[in-house]
């Protein structure tokens, strides 16, 4: 559990992070969205403290991190960025070997890591172990990054814009591969992202930024149908809302009793792919596969807030 | 009409300029003015010469192969300077140990041809990084070898050589200490101030103006400045006599040179460093890495190749520069080539500067080598 408390951060006289609280669970996805500026960077870095606070505590399982050396925080905590920066001098392995070997772990053991993470992100250690930086693609260099991160298997990861470099289509396999990663492992998460659309598609929560200042922080669903202040709701983007929406739950979730026409849909499919169906093929209801039913009167209910 | 190699037809200017000119001269001792003698007029003279016409021709076609041009290159340098041999052992009378063969235009012109032909077939043939160390070592051996073997024992060069075998060996080890030396304190302490400049913003402009004016002042005047600077400390301060200090001799020539060397190491330091892209330095903190780590891990491998690369410009800059060491009494090459100046002896001034540009010749090419491998690594 990760527990910001009353976090301030001054530049000049000028408050960049305002008197921030939030609370992350363990195992939980949580995104700080806000237009540049908002200062969701400048709170990201002063959990690992690459920033230093100027006010306030960061808790980490009870421990005030602020008892640790820096150096020694940051080797427990996951931490990638945009443009990945991973060294380019050294092996894809080395790379990702950085933390273990910072940490002392013996030399099979950091061999034997390396290569589980490789396999973990669709990688074969055997071509890619020993490949420089510049020999990746965008978004093999990202998943890297994020390999190295987790290499020392920290509780916590934090990632700034962590996407931020790669084109929408790899973006997208990239967002589903890290949620599903995240998943699998446990690791608590907090990413930074601009992108409203990233932030309802990844986070358990989310927290909005805007001046320094934590506007609101809830559920997905919650940021969707109530915003807290108007900030939130034009950061949304009023028409895009109900999409947005549909987004966040799946076929399987609504499905119902009942027989329908045409290709069938999978339930792991959300509901805004089962509207843009209904749409397309001008059906009022859509068979999932495995049976039932989604109807286009279910979907309409569950794009308004209730 | 085949299609030409603009270069290699220059070459072949050159090249049969130096045929047409003496390849020698003869002189009744080591100061007079000498008559030339050409290839033609010597033993073997009569095929060598236009065997090396026809080399020199051959090679002009675009389309002849690298590795002939290369062949033909070495068979150029090494047929001119056994010819120079041949000429310095049955030119002069037999019991005339006064008479002296210099090389003479002819000889410099047909060494350059050959040169220049030679550096274009190994540009051409782009050998890999281990090829050309092994190409360097052969070039070097094939040097010794000749100078070792006798042949060329009768050129004055080698005559004034013969007479100072001692002082030449000791001179040369005070050129190489200079050299080295001034390199090795340099990069004490200019590594350093780089680093320091790197990390405090607002002390590069200072500290890199400072060592800007100081590159500008002439070789010479710098020396000259030494004298009474370093004079007066060596005579006011107690104990700086003592610990080697003094206006003339070593000590100066190796403040000058090391001044000279700090503005490439500290200003090659930073931008090395400075060319660490952002976000590299961000993951190496982030990750958990000691300043010091991030600075021997990340930084420092990645600022190498511009750092080897101000190796490289300080260690031939400082060869050259030692030459001027001689003026001062600070030993080296250069005082063979000022004795050879005052005593208007040419072979004397040649004993000083042949070896100087080998040695600047070698340790440009070796560490050109050295850089290309760091980058191969870090690319």
């Amino acid at each position: 559990m990760i527990e910001i408390r009353h976090l301030t951060r001054v530049y000049d006289g000028v408050p960049v992070v305002n008197d921030v609280s939030l609370t992350v669970e363990t195992g939980e996805l949580a995104v700080l969205v806000g237009t540049s500026g908002s200062g969701k960077t400048t709170l990201l870095r002063m959990i690992n403290r690459l920033v230093q606070p100027t006010s306030g505590q960061v808790l980490v399982e009870g421990v005030d991190t602020a008892t640790l050396p820096a150096h020694l925080l940051r080797r427990r905590i996951g931490y990638a960025i945009q443009g990945h920066g991973l060294f380019p001098h050294r092996t894809v392995a080395q790379n990702i070997a950085t933390v273990p070997r910072l940490l002392g772990w013996p030399r099979a053991q950091i061999d034997a890591r390396v290569d589980e993470l490789l396999v973990l992100f669709q990688l074969d250690p055997a071509t890619f172990r020993d490949r420089m930086p510049h020999q990746l693609s965008g978004g093999q260099a990202q998943r890297v990054g994020v390999a190295r991160a987790l290499a020392a298997k920290p509780d916590l990861l934090l990632m700034d814009e962590p996407f931020g470099a790669l084109d929408p289509l790899i973006r997208a396999k990239a967002q589903a591969d890290l949620r599903a990663i995240q998943r699998r492992l446990g690791t608590t998460l907090i990413l930074v992202t601009h992108d409203m659309r990233e932030a309802v598609d990844l986070g358990d929560r989310i927290a909005v930024m805007d001046g320094g200042r934590l506007l609101q922080y809830d559920h997905p669903a919650r940021i969707l149908t109530q915003p807290a202040v108007p900030f939130v709701r034009d950061l949304i983007g009023a028409t895009d809302r109900p999409l947005r929406l549909l987004s966040l739950k799946t076929v399987g979730d609504l499905a119902q009793p009942g027989d329908a026409e045409g290709p069938t849909i999978p339930p792991e499919a959300t509901l805004r792919d089962a509207l843009a169906e209904c749409l397309w093929s001008g059906r009022t209801a859509v068979p999932v596969q495995g049976g039932g039913i989604v109807t286009l009167d279910a979907l309409r209910a569950e794009a308004r807030p209730q | 009409m085949p299609r030409l190699s603009p270069p290699a037809v220059l070459f072949a200017l050159i090249g049969l300029a130096g045929l047409a000119l003496p390849l020698v001269q003869f002189k009744a001792n080591r100061i007079v003015a000498g008559e030339g003698v050409g290839l033609a007029d010597l033993p073997h003279g009569p095929w060598v010469l236009p065997a090396l016409g026809a080399i020199l021709v051959l090679a002009c076609p675009a389309r002849s192969p690298a590795a002939a041009r290369l062949a033909s290159a070495v068979a150029g340098l090494v047929a001119a300077t056994l010819m120079l041999g041949t000429a310095a052992s049955h030119l002069p009378p037999p019991g005339n140990s006064l008479a002296r063969v210099a090389p003479a235009s002819g000889f410099w012109l047909l060494a350059l041809a050959f040169g220049l032909m030679l550096a274009d077939a190994v540009n051409r043939l782009r050998p890999s990084l281990a090829l050309r160390w092994v190409m360097l070592a052969g070039a070097v051996a094939l040097t010794a070898g000749i100078l070792v073997s006798g042949v060329l024992d009768g050129v004055s060069v080698m005559r004034e050589y013969a007479t100072r075998r001692d002082l030449f060996l000791r001179e040369g080890q005070a050129h190489l200490a200079l050299a080295f030396g001034s390199l090795g304190l340099a990069l004490l302490a200019g590594i350093p101030l780089g680093i320091v400049i790197f990390q405090a913003r607002r002390w590069r402009g200072p500290v890199l103006g400072a060592l800007n004016i100081l590159q500008t002042i002439p070789s010479l005047a710098l020396f000259g400045i030494m004298i009474p600077v370093l004079g007066w400390v060596a005579a006011t301060i107690p104990g700086a006599a003592q610990a080697g200090v003094s206006g003339i001799g070593t000590f100066p020539a190796l403040v000058a040179l090391f001044l000279y060397s700090l503005l490439p190491v500290v200003s090659n330091t930073l931008s090395g460093l400075s060319g660490v892209p952002a976000p590299t330095q961000e993951a190496a903190v982030g990750l958990g890495m000691t300043r010091a780590q991030v600075m021997a891990q990340v930084l420092v491998p990645l600022a190498l190749p511009v750092l080897l690369a101000a190796v490289r410009i300080v260690l031939v800059q400082n060869i050259g520069l030692a030459v001027i060491a001689g003026l001062i009494g600070g030993g080296g090459f250069g005082t063979f080539v000022f004795q050879g100046l005052n005593q208007t002896a040419m072979d004397l001034v040649l004993l000083g500067a042949l070896p100087t540009i080998a040695l600047a010749l070698v340790a440009g090419i070796a560490l050109d080598l050295l850089v290309q491998g760091t980058r191969r690594g870090a690319a």
